[in-house]
């Protein structure tokens, strides 16, 4: 008994620790964040400790009035939202081809949406820059949003994919024989029972595209049109002095939409992640 | 399907036959796109990359000609000492990051997979760093190791009082090594155990009881049941979280960019300096079709591995 109760407080150790790893990391930049430069400099130690002397939000007024952190911001959701939307759209349809319709080579074209989802993103941004540079679109953020599909497509197909396999059939042939055709019955039938599912993969796809970092640093040169996290990396770099304090409050920002998403849907967020990675 | 076919007698086919074919038609309109799409950012590039490879492709130099090189850019590359070391480093980061990461969302994943009270909150305090940018990752640590603005000094400085304020990032090549190391992991060991979680529950509950009643250590259990069934789990993960490691980019290029010297500088970070700084397309084109041929060959070699072994 004594033993069983020892294991059980060591794995209760074992999970306080993980989660105070997991989440410490926040804690010290929004701590940082509320801090002064001074503060900053004079580093941790004294009365500046794990909980700081005095915290003030004037680093989150200049993220936004000298930094013009909305710009970015702006963009980053643009890019994000559109990207989403293009990705849930196809994606929906393509889902419900392949798991419905029976097309010869399904199982081809799933291997290749597979593969497409692992392939090297670094492996783009070279041609890609290349006809960027040819059309005239370099420094724009709009046509990330078709870049940003490598992200999104793959897990988005396969997860709506896979749950139309197991949506049940005789509902929509109820609705065919009826008299309602394939697409009628989809718009009907299967798309308003589908809607959890495309709620899950747009979750996702907006985690995905709001991250990414590789794209924006390759093809946007100029503050006005930098994604937000773009933005962050170059308020530390273009002072001899990293301000601390700033930046923090940037990361603050970009982590709030992402913290929340994760709070408010953390179930959708596993079963989406793991559908569709073995079967 | 019959009482269709007897609703439409002017059909001359039958009917199950020609909604078939109207529903093959159908579908093919709608995975198009997204094939379209994704060959459009993954094929093309590619083909791409390998006509530019073959070539004298760079920006700097205009005027000059675009004319076939054959493979010298391949043997410029080969025998470059950048891309060597670049290559060296990148293997052994994987390496370890692969083995460590592996190691540690086991772990969690098993922590996860028992019902206990404050599961909930376990799941969603490890899901945000995944869920974070990587850009949040990469500050959060540099933060944290600043002799300023950090904490980890003011420890370290406790222990030994020349450790209190060291510089971590761009002055030594080991400790830039940890503290990449560190954020990379952190963020992504998340992912690695929520795959290998989905692959624990899959295992039926009756498999562990029968082990119990046959006398079975936790030990024995864990080896002789839950790793092999955990193994499509696992390769899963191992792919995964391989490849990222293999083509590790954004951290470092946030953290040390590349520094100090070139001393942590990755195939991916060499194949974007490449592109973007120094506007060689047909040197980067060969370095980004090896970054192909390595996801390949990596990823192939797992479903070997784990195909002959099950």
């Amino acid at each position: 008994m004594r033993r069983r109760l020892g294991r059980e407080a060591l794995f209760y150790l074992g999970v306080a620790v993980v989660i105070v790893v997991a989440l410490f990391p926040f804690y010290w930049v929004l701590r940082t964040s509320l801090e002064s430069n001074a503060q900053v400099s004079a580093g941790v130690g004294g009365a500046n400790g794990i909980v700081p002397s005095h915290l003030s939000g004037s680093a989150f007024v200049n993220v936004f009035t000298q930094q013009n952190f909305l710009r970015p911001l702006i963009n980053s959701v643009i890019v994000a939202l559109g990207a989403t939307l293009v990705t849930i759209f196809v994606a929906t349809f393509a889902g419900y081809a392949l798991a419905r319709l029976r097309i010869r080579g399904a199982a081809a074209i799933l291997g290749f949406i597979l593969l497409a989802g692992f392939f090297p993103v670094l492996a783009m941004i070279g041609p890609l820059f290349l006809l960027f540079k040819n059309l005239g679109i370099l420094d724009n953020v709009y046509p990330l949003i078709i870049v940003y599909l490598v992200y999104t497509l793959p897990i988005a197909t396969w997860l709506l994919r896979n749950f139309f396999e197991q949506v049940p059939i005789e509902l929509e042939e109820a609705a065919q024989v009826d008299g309602a055709t394939r697409l009628t019955a989809l718009r009907r039938v299967v798309v308003p029972v589908a809607i959890p599912a495309v709620f899950t993969a747009g979750i996702l796809c907006f985690i995905l595209a709001w991250n990414d970092f590789t794209f924006a640093v390759s093809f946007l040169y100029t503050f006005p049109h930098f994604t937000a996290p773009l933005a962050i990396v170059t308020f530390g770099q273009s002072q001899f002095q990293v301000f601390y304090s700033l930046i923090d409050a940037a990361v603050v920002i970009v982590s709030i939409p992402i913290a929340a998403l994760v709070l408010f849907a953390q179930r959708r967020i596993v079963t989406g992640l793991t559908a569709g990675s073995f079967r | 399907m019959v009482t269709h076919a007897a609703d439409r007698p002017r059909d001359s086919r039958p009917a199950a036959g020609d909604r078939a074919a109207t529903d093959r038609r159908l579908g093919y309109l709608l995975v198009a796109p997204v094939v379209i799409l994704l060959l459009a950012v993954t094929a093309l590039p590619l083909i791409s990359n390998v006509w530019n490879s073959l070539h004298s492709d760079n920006l700097s130099l205009a005027g000059q000609p675009h004319k076939f090189l054959g493979v010298s850019n391949y043997s410029t590359m080969f025998t470059s000492p950048l891309w060597t070391a670049a290559l060296e480093r990148t293997l052994a980061f994987t390496v370890i990051t692969v083995i460590f990461d592996m190691v540690v969302a086991l772990a969690l994943a098993l922590m996860l997979n028992r019902k206990f009270r404050g599961r909930g909150v376990l799941r969603a305090a490890i899901l945000v760093p995944w869920a974070v940018p990587t850009v949040v990752s990469a500050t959060l640590w540099k933060t944290m190791f600043d002799p300023r603005a950090g904490f980890v000094d003011y420890f370290l400085g406790a222990v030994h009082p020349a450790w209190s304020s060291l510089t971590w990032l761009n002055a030594s090549v080991w400790r830039s090594w940890v503290v990449i190391f560190t954020a990379d992991s952190w963020k992504n060991i998340p992912f690695v155990a929520i795959i290998l979680l989905a692959g624990l529950q899959v295992i039926p509950n009756e498999i562990y009881e029968a082990a119990r009643v046959d006398g079975a250590s936790a030990w024995q259990t864990f080896r002789r049941l839950t790793l092999p069934m955990l193994k499509p789990a696992l390769m899963v993960a191992l792919i995964f979280r391989t490849l990222q490691a293999l083509l590790v980019f954004d951290i470092i290029y946030i953290m040390t960019g590349g520094g100090p010297g070139n001393s942590t500088e990755t195939l991916s970070f060499l194949n974007f300096y490449t592109f973007i700084n120094n506007t060689d397309f047909g040197l980067g084109g060969a370095i980004s079709v090896m970054l192909v041929v390595l996801a390949l060959i990596v990823s192939w070699g797992y479903v070997r591995v784990f195909r002959t072994s099950t």
